[in-house]
């Protein structure tokens, strides 16, 4: 028999991932339908409109849609991860020949395919029942694809890179999950971010997720609405920019503080 | 034979504990080979720097001809040659016994079929079941069969008959020594001294971080030859006595009871005994 690959064990390991992920009911609960009861809460609360051909649900569709990127990849795999490593399975695997990069291939195909699911929801329920409207003209499309790939590689590594702050498996979710709560206070999910206080939304643009919704507004909200951001454009080089900076900080970081045991 | 394990002046600290401190081990190719010792003896730091878990401060060791320690590619061939099985772990509960067996398999360059290793560990029947509905037998025999399905030259297996029945101890002491039959070299480390003696080619005993003993469990610590205790009934008196000479007293008290001795019993120390007096005392 040939010596397998790491890209090939590494997708053979994607499907298992995926196959555990969707045997655990409470985390596809968790995970999917979350999002979704709040955007049912929020756009039925809120049904005004934020400016001209604007609706809130559009808007908070949008922050969502970023959020998405945050829940699937950091805070799914800075969850899953410690329990991981609290169990023995990362130690297990330590144990094989398996490639170390076969692991994080496998967690980044969990992570694509359970972001797909969760922005294809958001989408079809935000159409079918809160007026939201899709993005018009290859451009807006083209951009959707460009954040979507690189906000989840992002969020990805900076799960991965995170995984090594919880203490246990079991506390995981108590410290992260706080995290993004704020961050989503802090970047314009549930509010409008220029409503926020100054100094949040300062402490927000140092973290990517303020980035992420500004983008997705920016494929999602009316090129008018860009003077109503705090730049008073779009500034989408520099949302681009800020992103990549965090993947590279989230590789540096997770390539050197990740363990396969607990101390 | 061929040496398969080689240890010398090996030496590992925690601070200011000592964990291992100048340990000497050989082990060579086909035997069962195990590992006892009290807890803090420094037997699990020194497996673990053999599996390449951890680091070593000095010392030499060679694990198949390899320096566990060396990083990067080098390692996943070695690794493709040795099989560990932790203690408890509780992991892929959610995905069925073949599953996890035969997606392990592909992480080998030459493994062996996922049904037949299944069916080797006892599981056949469980096969479909989900790891986490497995009792604590089965999910390590479910370990176990992760650990060989790669047609490992060594195993490592620590504290593997854990929370058995003695019946599934006895059918798993078997498929042991059938895979050393088969050509693998087994690294044991056990708390279960009878299982030490079931299987066991040749034990050491460690503590405070160094050998004190490597020996054959029948002769380990001088046992063959210690005092062995007689005892038999004499009216309806049980007695017993110690003797260098067992058989010359059982002949003596066969004459004097005229053939058949009543409730006779010789017993040698057992390797527990043995054991706990050459650990002597710091036995938890």
């Amino acid at each position: 028999m040939s010596k397998p690959t790491a890209l090939s064990i590494g997708i053979q390991r994607g499907g298992l991932e995926i196959k555990q992920f969707m045997r655990q009911r409470e985390s596809v609960v968790f995970t999917m339908l979350f999002p979704l009861i709040l955007l049912a809460i929020f756009g039925s609360v809120f049904s005004n409109s934020i400016a001209e051909g604007v609706t809130f649900s559009q808007y908070f569709v949008a922050g969502m849609i970023a959020s998405g990127l945050v829940n699937t990849g950091f805070q799914q795999l800075a969850i899953m991860i410690p329990m991981e490593r609290e169990f023995g399975t990362l130690k297990r695997l330590r144990g094989t020949p398996m490639p170390a990069s076969s692991y994080f291939i496998g967690k980044a195909i969990l992570v694509t395919l359970s972001m797909l699911i969760q922005v294809f929801l958001l989408l079809a329920a935000g159409v079918a029942f809160f007026g939201v409207n899709l993005p018009t003209g290859a451009d807006k499309w083209l951009l959707l694809v460009a954040l979507l790939v690189l906000g989840s590689a992002c969020s990805t590594v900076l799960g991965i890179a995170f995984s090594n702050v919880p203490k246990s498996g079991r506390g995981a979710s108590a410290v992260v999950s706080p995290v993004v709560i704020v961050l989503q206070f802090f970047s314009g999910v549930f509010f409008i971010f220029t409503d926020l206080p100054q100094w949040m939304q300062q402490v927000a643009a140092i973290f990517p997720l303020k980035w992420m919704t500004q983008g997705a507004r920016s494929i999602f909200l009316p090129d008018s609405f860009a003077t109503r951001e705090v730049a008073g454009n779009w500034e989408t080089g520099r949302t681009f920019a800020i992103i990549t900076a965090w993947l590279v900080v989230g590789l540096i970081w997770a390539g050197r503080s990740f363990k396969w045991e607990r101390d | 034979m061929s040496t398969v394990i080689s240890v010398s002046g090996l030496r590992k600290s925690y601070g200011a504990n000592q964990a291992v401190d100048g340990l000497d081990l050989d082990i060579k190719q086909g035997e069962i080979f195990a590992l006892l010792g009290p807890n803090g003896a420094g037997k699990t730091t020194t497996v673990e720097i053999l599996e390449g878990f951890r680091d070593r401060d000095s010392g030499e060791v060679q694990v198949l001809g390899f320096d566990p320690s060396t990083k990067g590619r080098a390692g996943q061939a070695w690794r493709d040659r040795i099989g560990i099985v932790l203690q408890s772990t509780a992991d892929a509960g959610d995905l069925t016994v073949y599953e996890s067996v035969s997606h392990f398999a592909k992480y080998y360059e030459n493994p062996k079929d996922a049904r037949e290793v299944i069916e080797l560990v006892g599981l056949s029947e469980k096969a479909d079941a989900l790891g986490r509905t497995l009792s604590g037998g089965q999910r390590r025999r479910l370990d176990v069969a992760l650990g060989i399905i790669g047609s490992p030259e060594l195993i490592f297996l620590d504290e593997p008959t854990t929370g058995f029945d003695p019946e599934a101890r006895r059918a798993f002491w078997q498929l042991i020594r059938k895979l050393r039959d088969e050509g693998a070299t087994i690294l044991l480390t056990t708390h279960y001294l009878d299982e030490a003696e079931a299987l066991a080619d040749r034990v050491a005993v460690i503590n405070r971080g160094k050998i004190i003993e490597v020996s054959t469990p029948a002769l380990l610590g001088g046992r063959a030859t210690s005092l062995a205790t007689v005892s038999w009934r004499d009216g309806s008196e049980l007695r017993s006595e110690k003797s260098a000479n067992p058989t010359q007293l059982v002949n003596q008290l066969s004459s004097q009871f005229g053939g058949e001795v009543p409730e006779l019993n010789v017993k040698r120390a057992s390797l527990e005994d043995i054991y706990l007096e050459m650990i002597g005392g710091t036995h938890e």
